[in-house]
């Protein structure tokens, strides 16, 4: 009876996945047979040096890259061939590792684009600006969750860049994502926006997946329930981050990078 | 090409206090200009330039705030004209639907060119609309109804509603005027709403919006078909101004006027386009009646404005101190 209940507790449930993942740039590997589960209510990290091909898994997963092998699934629904947008309109949305705001844009509006199409007020060329108005309210609420209230009616050029992934952050979120990919979400970010931000990752994760690089290891090791580690375009280990820091190749190929 | 410029420096200027009642003075200023205008100048070479402000306004709608850069406008343009010309005349049609089927034709144009062009980024694109508006040149140069070399000659203009006869030239001329307007109205529109927003985020920062789930093509698309649509608004009422319907306003040198038009007048802002046809249409009229090579001529104002004015001449305006005091923006 407490093992049943202990199991339907922690059931994982896998919202998305990659079985046998490669990407080839004209000869070169870039990605080579990745296998990856990520499961609901967890926040899941995918570390390794730089040119170790995070990145790419990221472009694969959602489809902004096209895999040379391999075979992604979200919620059950085979994506491989689907269209990035259309990943993204099915939940599966990520930020960019090179922060992605719009730029002329004030920091309320960068949010109501993203909240225009679910609220299915995107495709009207007959209407005015001011029938946006009713995206307000939710939008200051996400502004005023991570902190950027007093930013917003700046243009988001203007924002440092710490607070133009804290935007970027928001502006996922207003997708209300089930999963949420995040390339390096704190690159750049001072200490206090550091801990302000996990603690809005970890928060959000309560009600989805998270798939984030980082390569701030304390953090990955104070949010992360899982860490997979890639190097070379291959998995190296995998693990919680207990066992993957005392594994001796991970050691190895961190030697001399980060910690 | 590219249709970004640098961003405007971002040491703020803040807007004077009156610049809103400013601004409504100064289109208030240029609706009365455009009820007295006939009264000094000729009223046909106003309706010209009416026509081509409208042309030119219609693609800044692409290039300006889409950052598609067509090098194929003509066929929407002289197609339309030739549309119109061709109801109006033959199926003696009235003039409104004679310019309705026009602004359809256009837009159906718009969507086979456009749908066929609209994945491919940059020279590729304009080089595909370049070579779909060839084929539709080759095509009137063939046809029929357009009656090849000739065109179609002494179109009827008709009578608007069947209420106002068209054939008095300061009739035409308010219609047209009236045309111009609405055209710019819907373009207005279009600029500053919900699917403007998208357009705006799409042009400032493409990957984003395609992960926030939009289907950046189909947005572009969106903004082709309504900028073919309204250069047909142009064309077709070119057709009647002028009354015939040649293979020049299909031709490529017609894509190239438009876009010089556009850029010498500033891309991304409403005024640009109307001032860039208006200097292009004046020099043409001034250099026809003189012995200077016309084409020569506009080449090298074109030079050295682009030169001196990257922004075009109103988006230069726009970017300057006064401009900003008086809270004017470009988009691009
Ligand atoms: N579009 C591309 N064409 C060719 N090579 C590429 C392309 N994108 C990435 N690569 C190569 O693939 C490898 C992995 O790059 P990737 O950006 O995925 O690494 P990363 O793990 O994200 O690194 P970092 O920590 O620096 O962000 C690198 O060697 C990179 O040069
Ligand atoms: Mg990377």
């Amino acid at each position: 009876m407490t093992q049943a209940a202990v199991t339907t507790q922690s059931a994982p449930r896998v919202v998305l996945s990659a079985r046998g993942l490669g990407k080839d740039f004209s000869g070169f590997t870039a990605v080579n047979d990745v296998n990856l589960d990520v499961e609901h209510a967890r926040i899941h990290a995918l570390i390794g040096p730089n040119g170790a091909g995070k990145t790419t898994v990221f472009n694969l997963l959602t489809k902004f890259l096209q895999p040379t092998r391999g075979q992604i699934t979200l919620l059950d629904t085979d994506i491989t061939n689907t269209k990035p947008d259309r990943v993204a309109r099915m939940g599966l949305v990520r930020s960019f590792q090179i922060s992605a705001v719009f730029p002329h844009l004030s920091v309320r509006e960068n949010v109501k684009v993203a909240l225009q199409r679910p609220a299915g007020l995107a495709t009207q060329f007959w209407l005015p600006l001011s029938s946006l108005d009713r995206l307000d309210a939710r939008a200051d609420e996400l502004i005023n969750n991570l902190g950027l209230s007093q930013y917003r009616d700046h243009r988001a050029a203007d924002l440092s860049y710490g607070r133009k992934r804290v935007l970027e952050i928001a502006t996922t979120l207003a997708l209300d994502p089930k999963v949420l990919l995040l390339d390096e979400p704190m690159a750049g970010m001072g200490q206090e926006d550091v801990q302000m931000v996990a603690d809005i990752i970890r928060n959000v994760a309560t009600e989805r997946a998270v798939l984030m690089v980082e390569h701030n290891l304390s953090v990955v090791a104070d949010i992360c329930d899982h860490v997979t580690v890639l190097q070379r375009g291959e998995i190296l280990a995998e693990g919680d981050y207990a066992q993957v820091s005392a594994d001796p190749r991970v050691r190895t190929a961190y030697m001399g990078t980060d910690e | 090409m590219s249709a970004k410029s640098e961003p405007i420096p971002s040491e703020e200027i803040s807007a004077h206090p009156q610049a809103a009642t400013i601004r409504k003075v100064l289109v208030v200023v240029a609706l009365i200009a455009l009820l007295i205008a006939p009264q000094f100048l000729y009223p046909i070479f106003l309706m010209k330039l009416l026509c081509f402000a409208l042309f030119a306004s219609a693609f800044n709608l692409l290039l300006g705030y889409t950052g598609l850069l067509s090098f194929g406008h003509a066929a929407f343009f002289g197609g339309a004209a030739y549309f119109t010309a061709h109801a109006v005349k033959v199926w003696g049609w009235p003039p409104e639907m004679g310019i309705l089927l026009g602004v359809v034709g256009a837009a159906a144009l718009g969507l086979v060119i456009g749908a066929i062009a609209i994945r491919r980024q940059g020279i590729y694109f304009a080089m595909i609309t370049l070579a779909l508006a060839q084929m539709f040149y080759f095509f009137c140069l063939q046809a029929k109804f357009t009656h090849g070399e000739d065109g179609i000659q002494s179109v009827p203009r008709g009578e608007l509603f069947g209420l106002i006869n068209l054939q008095p030239t300061m009739n035409m001329y308010y219609f047209v005027a009236a045309v111009f307007v609405i055209g710019l109205l819907i373009i207005w529109r279009f600029v500053n709403s919900p699917f403007g927003m998208i357009l705006k985020s799409i042009r400032e920062n493409e990957q984003r919006a395609i992960s926030l789930g939009y289907s950046v093509a189909r947005y572009k698309l969106g903004a082709f078909v309504m900028s073919a649509a309204l250069a047909g608004l142009a064309g077709g009422m070119k057709a009647l101004v002028f009354q015939f319907a040649t293979l020049t306003d299909v031709s490529w040198q017609m894509s190239g006027e438009v876009i010089l038009m556009t850029l010498l007048g500033g891309i991304g802002t409403l005024a640009g386009p109307i001032f860039g046809a208006g200097l292009v249409v004046t020099l043409q009229n001034y250099l026809a009646t003189s012995d200077f090579p016309v084409t020569i001529i506009t080449g090298i104002v074109f030079m050295v404005c682009v030169l001196l004015f990257r922004r075009g001449l109103i988006g230069e305006f726009f970017a300057s101190k006064l401009g900003r005091k008086l809270g004017f923006r470009s988009e691009s």
